[in-house]
C-alpha cells in the first residue's frame, strides 16, 4: 500500500537517504532496522511529510497500490491525489496524517503533556469534530448534532484506554504517566486519528520485558482487529523477530536487505553492518543468527 | 545570596556584611544619576545640581532593604503540607472568584449607596469601566497567549483598530455604537488574519518581535497619515454610546428624561460600566466554551506540541489563525468601546506600554486562567490607579513633591517583583476540557507555555 | 551620488550605534534565551550618566581638554553602567533563570519601565542638551551643489566602535571568560557540572553588554547633543529588530544587523518619507524573516523530529 521509490535526502552535504526503495504491503508489520544514523527516522520523516524528500517518489494508497501505470499516470499530472492513490512527497506533513491516512508516533515522545490522557485522544479525532461542530459554530451554540459526536469521540477514546490498560488514569496529565504507558498513549492516539497506516518510531526503546510483551500484543491486536498496516523502526530485535512479517535493512542511507525475517536472520550483509556497532544490538543480531 | 537555604542560619554579621555591599552598590548606582541634577541655567547651558542627600537615601534604602531580605524566612522545598496548602488556595481561589463576580455585579450600586452621585463617578470609572477595559483585553489576549501559546507583543494594534473604527465611522458616517461595535470587531479579525498569515510561521522570540513591529507599524501610521486619523491631535468628539439611541445628555430627547429621572453624568458611568461588563463576560463565556470545542482543544494541543498536532492532521497554520484572529476580535470590541467612552481617540494611547500591561496581565494572571487574568488585571490596573491617590505624601515631603511623577516607577517596580514571586503567576494549573472520571486539575509543572 | 555618499556616512554612524546597542540583546539571548528588553532603557540611562559624567568633570575638575574628558567618561560610563546591568541582572532576572519564558520577559518590560521613570524622576522630563564637542567636519567633496562632510564625530564614532569591537571580539573568542560563556550558552547545565560559574559567567555578560551599550550612550550623547528620558524605547526596539535582523544569538550577525537598520532608516528618510523611516525598518525585518526566518547568520532553528 505503500510504495517508496528511489528516495534521497541530502541534509547538506550529508545523503542521509540513497536511492532508497521498498514496499509496505497491506496488513503487514514491516520493519526498517539499521544501525544507529542509518537513515531510518528521516525516511520516516520523508513518509510522514516532516521531511521534503530531495528526490524519489512515495505513493501510498489505502487500497494497495497494484497499478504502477495508475501511479506514473500521476506522477505526470500535477495533482497530488488521483483514484486513492496520494504521492506523499508533494503534501504538506498535515495533509498526510489527514487525507493518505497515515498516523506516526515519535522516537522522542511527543505527547500533549499538560493535558490529560483523555483530552489527548480526544484531540486526535479533531477532524472528525471539527466536521460535526461545523467548524465550532455548531459547538459553540451547543448543538445536539454536535455533543453527539462529542460522546461517541470519548467513546472511543475510553475504548482505547481500556486497550492499553490506561481506564483510571484518563484524567491525569499525560506528562504524569510512566514512561511505558506514555509510549502506549501515544500509539493509541495515532490510532484514534483512524489511519490505515501506522508508522512507529522504536516504540520499544527504553521498555523492560514485559512492557515489550505488551506493545507486540498491542501492535498485532492494532494489524488484526483493526487491520491497519504497520511501520516500524525498532532496535529490540527480539521484537522486530517476533511480529514482522517483513524487514527492510539500512546502512548508511542505503537499502543492504529486504525479506521476510528469516532471509534476513541469514543474510551475511546484516550481520557486517551490525558488527560495526560495539553494543548488545550486535550480540542480539548474532544470537539470532546462529541459533 | 538570596537562594541559600540556610540563610536563617547566618550570624547577623554575614548578613550586616552583605546588607552593607547592597547599600555600596545601591550609592554607587545612585552616583551620577540621582545625586546630579542637569538643570539649564539662565544661557541654556547645563548646569549640575548635587543632591548628595538622594544618593545617601539610596544607600540607606539598598541597605535597609537587603537587611530586611535576609529577615524574611526562606523558601520552603516542597512538602506535602504545601499539596494541601495549594488545595486551599484553590478553594480560596474558587470562593474569591464567586465573591469577586458578586462584588463586581454590584459595585456601581456599593459605591453610589456609600459615596453618593458626586464622589462615585470617580470610582466607578476609574476603579470599574477602566479595570474592566484590561480585564476585557486579557481575556482576549489569553486566547493568543494563554491558550494557543504564541507570544504578541502588539495586541494593542488590534485596540486601536477597533477605537480608530468606531472613531471614523460614527464622526464620519454617524453609524451607531451597536452597528459598529461588530464592525469593529470585524475589521480587528480582519488585521489579526492579515498580518497573522505571514508570521505566524515564525517561532518564538521571532514571531514576538514581529508582532511588536506590526503594533509599532499601526501607531506610526496613525501618526502620520493625518488625512485619516488627523495624525498626534486624534479625533475628538466621537458620539459616545447611546442607551439604545438614547444619548446621554441633558434635555428632553435624553435618556435622564425618558425614564423621568434629573439628568446626572453618573447614569451614562454606569451605563458604560454594565456595558464593558457584558462584553468581558461575553469574552469570557466565549473562550470557556471555545475551550471545550475541537478549536480550543486544538490551540492548547498547539502550545503543547506543535509537531504532534501536525501528526494527527491538525492545520496549525489555520489553527493558529483563529487564534490570532479570535484574540484580535475582541480587542477591536474592547477598542470600540473605549473610543465610544473617552470621546477621544490618539494614537498616544495605544504604544507599547499598552501591550506590554495587557501582556503582564495575562502572564501574572497564569497564562490560561480566566480567573486569574481577572485577579491581574484587578492587581495591575486598580493598583497603578490607587497609586494616583499619594497626594496624602504631600505632607510628608513637602509640596513641591509630585507623588503621580513616582506611579510608573511603582508600577514597573512591581511587575518586577510579582513575577519574581510568582513565575508562574497566580493560577498555574490548568482544568482538562474533558473528563471521563473526577474533575481533577493538571499541575503547572506538566503544562507548557509554547514556543510560538 | 553626494547625497547617496553623504546618507552612506550617516547610516554606517547610526548602525555603529546600534550594533552596539544589538550585541547585548544577542549575548543575552545567547546565553540565557531571554530578551532583555530593558537594554534599551540600559542604554539610555548610559547616556545619562556620560552627559552628567562630562558636566562633572567641566564643573568640579575644570577639565578642558576634551580628549581627556572623552576617554575618563568613555571609561567610568562602561564601568557605571555594567554596575547598573548587574544589579538589574541580580535582582530581576537571576531567580528567573530557567523558570518560564515570559516571567523573566514580564519582569525585564517592568524593569524597563522602572528605568526610564527613574531617569525621569531623577533628571525630569525636559530633554538635556549637551555642550556642542567635536564640532569639525572634513569635507569629501567640494564644489558640486552639495558637499558631502564627515564630521570628526562620525570618525570618532566609527574608530571607538571598530576598536572596542576588536576588544571585544578578543575576550569572546579567546579568554577563558568567553569560552565559559560559549559554554554556557550550548549547555548551561553541563557547564555547571564541569565546574564553571554560571551565575558569575552569565553575570559577567550583563557586564559586558551594559558596558557595549554605555559605548553606545556615549556616542549617542556625543552625536545628537541631546538626551530624554523616554529615548531609551526606540533605539531599543530597533537595535533588538537589528539583533533579530542579523540573526540573534550572533554577534557578527548583531553588528551587521545594525548596520543594515541604520542604513536602511538613513536612506529611507533621505530618499522617501523620514515619518515612515521606522516603517521601513520594521517592514524590512518582518519581510527578512518571513522569507529567513533565523536571520541573515544565525543558525538555522530545525527542530528536531
Amino acid at each position: 500500500m505503500l510504495r517508496v521509490e528511489r528516495l534521497s535526502m541530502r541534509f547538506g552535504g550529508l545523503l542521509a537517504v540513497d536511492g532508497l526503495s521498498f514496499d509496505v504491503r497491506r496488513g503487514d508489520i514491516t520493519a526498517l532496522i539499521g544501525p544507529n544514523g542509518a537513515g531510518k527516522t528521516t525516511v520516516f520523516n520523508c513518509i510522514t511529510g516532516f521531511y521534503k524528500p530531495t528526490t524519489g517518489r512515495i505513493a501510498m494508497s489505502a487500497e494497495g497500490l497494484a497499478d504502477p501505470d495508475a501511479i506514473d499516470a500521476l506522477t505526470r499530472s500535477s495533482s497530488r491525489e488521483r483514484n486513492g492513490i496520494h504521492l506523499l512527497e508533494r503534501m504538506p506533513d498535515h495533509e498526510i496524517a489527514r487525507h493518505a491516512r497515515v498516523a506516526r508516533t515519535f522516537q522522542n515522545i511527543r505527547l500533549f503533556a499538560g493535558m490529560s490522557a483523555l483530552e489527548n485522544l480526544i484531540v486526535a479525532q479533531h477532524r472528525p469534530l471539527m466536521r460535526a461542530s461545523i467548524f465550532s459554530l455548531a459547538g459553540l451554540v451547543g448543538a445536539p448534532s454536535f455533543r453527539a459526536a462529542e460522546n461517541a469521540a470519548k467513546q472511543k477514546a475510553g475504548d482505547w484506554l481500556a486497550r492499553i490498560n490506561l481506564l483510571d488514569r484518563a484524567d491525569d496529565p499525560a506528562g504524569a504517566l510512566p514512561y511505558g504507558d506514555q509510549r502506549r498513549l501515544e500509539i493509541a492516539r495515532a490510532m484514534c486519528a483512524d489511519p490505515v497506516l501506522l508508522c512507529l518510531d522504536e516504540p520499544a526503546a527504553g521498555l523492560n520485558p514485559r512492557e515489550s510483551a505488551d506493545l507486540t500484543a498491542l501492535l498485532r491486536m492494532i494489524r488484526d482487529e483493526f487491520g491497519v498496516s504497520l511501520l516500524l523502526i525498532e532496535h529490540d530485535m527480539s521484537v522486530v523477530m517476533e511480529i514482522s512479517d517483513h524487514i527492510v535493512v539500512l546502512d548508511y542511507g542505503r537499502k543492504i536487505a529486504d525479506g521476510t525475517p528469516a532471509e534476513i536472520r541469514a543474510d551475511p550483509s546484516v550481520i557486517a553492518a551490525y558488527l560495526g556497532v560495539p553494543d548488545e544490538e550486535v550480540d542480539a543480531v548474532v544470537q539470532e543468527a546462529l541459533s | 545570596m538570596a537562594e541559600t537555604p540556610v540563610a536563617e542560619h547566618r550570624p547577623a554579621s554575614a548578613a550586616l556584611a552583605e546588607a552593607a555591599r547592597v547599600g555600596l552598590i545601591a550609592g554607587a548606582l545612585a552616583f551620577p544619576v540621582l545625586a546630579l541634577r542637569a538643570e539649564p541655567d539662565f544661557s541654556n547651558r547645563l548646569v549640575l545640581q548635587p543632591r548628595w542627600s538622594w544618593m545617601l537615601g539610596a544607600a540607606v534604602a539598598g541597605f535597609a532593604g537587603r537587611l530586611l531580605l535576609s529577615l524574611l524566612p526562606p523558601r520552603r522545598p516542597k512538602t506535602a503540607q504545601a499539596a494541601q496548602a495549594k488545595r486551599a488556595s484553590r478553594r480560596a481561589a474558587q470562593a474569591f472568584a464567586a465573591f469577586g463576580l458578586g462584588l463586581i455585579f454590584i459595585w456601581p450600586l456599593l459605591v453610589l449607596l456609600a459615596l453618593g452621585p458626586g464622589g462615585a463617578l470617580k470610582w466607578i470609572d476609574n476603579y470599574g469601566v477602566q479595570i474592566l477595559i484590561y480585564v476585557m483585553l486579557g481575556w482576549g489576549l489569553n486566547i493568543v497567549v494563554g491558550l494557543a501559546g504564541l507570544l504578541d507583543l502588539g495586541y494593542v494594534a488590534f485596540y486601536a483598530v477597533g477605537a480608530y473604527s468606531y472613531a471614523l465611522l460614527a464622526t464620519n458616517y454617524g453609524a451607531s455604537f451597536w452597528i459598529c461595535l461588530p464592525v469593529a470587531g470585524c475589521l480587528a479579525a480582519f488585521w489579526g488574519v492579515l498580518l497573522g498569515f505571514p508570521v505566524l510561521r515564525l517561532r518564538g522570540d521571532y514571531l514576538a518581535i514581529v508582532t511588536l513591529a506590526f503594533g509599532e507599524i499601526i501607531r506610526i501610521v496613525l501618526i502620520n497619515f493625518s488625512a485619516l486619523t488627523n495624525g498626534d491631535a486624534g479625533i475628538a468628539s466621537i458620539p459616545r454610546a447611546t442607551f439604545f439611541g438614547l444619548p446621554f445628555v441633558p434635555g428632553p430627547k435624553g435618556f435622564d428624561a425618558f425614564f423621568g429621572l434629573p439628568f446626572s453624568p453618573i447614569h451614562r458611568v454606569v451605563f458604560l460600566y454594565y456595558l464593558i461588563l457584558a462584553l468581558a463576560l461575553v469574552t469570557n463565556l466565549a473562550t470557556l466554551r471555545l475551550r471545550r470545542l475541537p478549536i480550543g482543544r486544538a490551540w492548547e494541543a498547539l502550545r503543547e506540541d506543535e509537531i504532534a498536532c501536525r501528526s494527527l492532521g491538525i492545520d496549525t497554520t489555520k489553527t493558529k489563525l483563529t487564534a490570532f484572529a479570535l484574540g484580535a476580535m475582541f480587542g477591536g470590541f474592547a477598542g470600540a468601546f473605549f473610543a465610544a467612552r473617552q470621546g477621544f481617540v490618539s494614537p498616544s494611547s495605544f504604544n507599547f506600554t499598552e501591550s506590554a500591561t495587557i501582556l503582564a496581565i495575562v502572564v501574572l494572571g497564569g497564562r490560561g486562567s480566566q480567573i486569574g487574568v481577572a485577579a491581574a488585571a484587578i492587581a495591575i490596573v486598580g493598583g497603578s490607579e490607587l497609586l494616583r491617590e499619594l497626594d496624602f505624601l504631600k505632607h510628608v515631603f513637602g509640596e513641591d513633591f509630585d507623588p503621580t511623577q513616582y506611579r510608573m516607577l511603582l508600577v514597573g517596580l512591581a511587575m518586577v517583583m510579582m513575577m519574581n514571586w510568582r513565575p508562574r503567576g497566580f493560577v498555574s494549573t490548568r482544568e482538562p476540557s474533558i473528563f471521563l472520571g473526577a474533575r481533577k486539575q493538571i499541575g503547572g509543572d506538566f503544562v507548557k507555555e509554547g514556543r510560538g | 551620488m553626494e547625497v547617496f555618499l553623504q546618507q552612506l556616512i550617516n547610516g554606517l554612524t547610526l548602525g555603529s550605534i546600534y550594533g552596539l546597542i544589538a550585541i547585548g540583546y544577542t549575548m543575552v539571548f545567547g546565553i540565557i534565551g531571554m530578551v532583555n528588553f530593558a537594554h534599551g532603557d540600559v542604554f539610555m540611562l548610559s547616556a545619562f550618566i556620560a552627559l552628567i559624567l562630562f558636566l562633572a568633570l567641566q564643573q568640579f575638575f575644570g577639565v578642558q581638554s576634551l580628549a581627556l574628558s572623552f576617554v575618563i567618561v568613555l571609561f567610568l560610563s562602561m564601568a557605571l553602567t555594567g554596575l547598573w546591568n548587574y544589579a538589574i541582572e541580580r535582582m530581576a532576572y537571576r531567580r528567573l533563570r530557567g523558570s518560564f519564558r515570559l516571567a523573566p520577559l514580564i519582569s525585564a518590560i517592568g524593569m524597563s519601565i522602572f528605568l526610564s521613570n527613574f531617569v525621569y524622576v531623577a533628571q525630569g522630563p525636559r530633554n538635556k542638551a549637551a555642550p556642542p564637542m567635536f564640532t569639525e567636519v572634513v569635507k569629501l567633496t567640494s564644489g558640486g551643489a552639495y558637499n558631502v562632510t564627515l564630521s570628526y564625530k562620525q570618525i570618532l564614532i566609527v574608530v571607538v566602535t571598530a576598536v572596542l569591537l576588536a576588544v571585544f571580539w578578543f575576550v569572546v573568542q579567546k579568554t577563558p571568560l568567553g569560552r565559559a560563556q560559549r559554554a554556557c550558552e550550548q549547555d548551561a547545565k553541563m557547564a555547571a557540572l564541569l565546574g564553571i560559574d554560571v551565575n558569575r559567567t552569565v553575570a559577567a555578560t550583563f557586564v559586558i553588554g551594559a558596558a557595549l551599550a554605555a559605548v553606545a550612550g556615549v556616542l549617542y550623547v556625543l552625536y545628537y547633543g541631546v538626551v530624554n528620558a523616554a529615548d531609551g524605547f526606540v533605539p531599543g526596539v530597533k537595535a533588538f529588530t537589528a539583533a533579530v535582523l542579523g540573526g540573534i544569538g550572533s554577534i557578527p550577525g548583531a553588528v551587521v544587523g545594525g548596520l543594515l537598520i541604520g542604513l536602511i532608516e538613513t536612506f529611507w528618510s533621505a530618499y522617501f518619507s523620514a515619518d515612515y523611516k521606522d516603517v521601513a525598518a520594521f517592514s524590512i525585518l518582518a519581510i527578512t524573516l518571513i522569507f529567513m526566518p533565523s536571520g541573515l547568520l544565525g543558525r538555522p532553528d530545525v527542530e528536531k523530529v
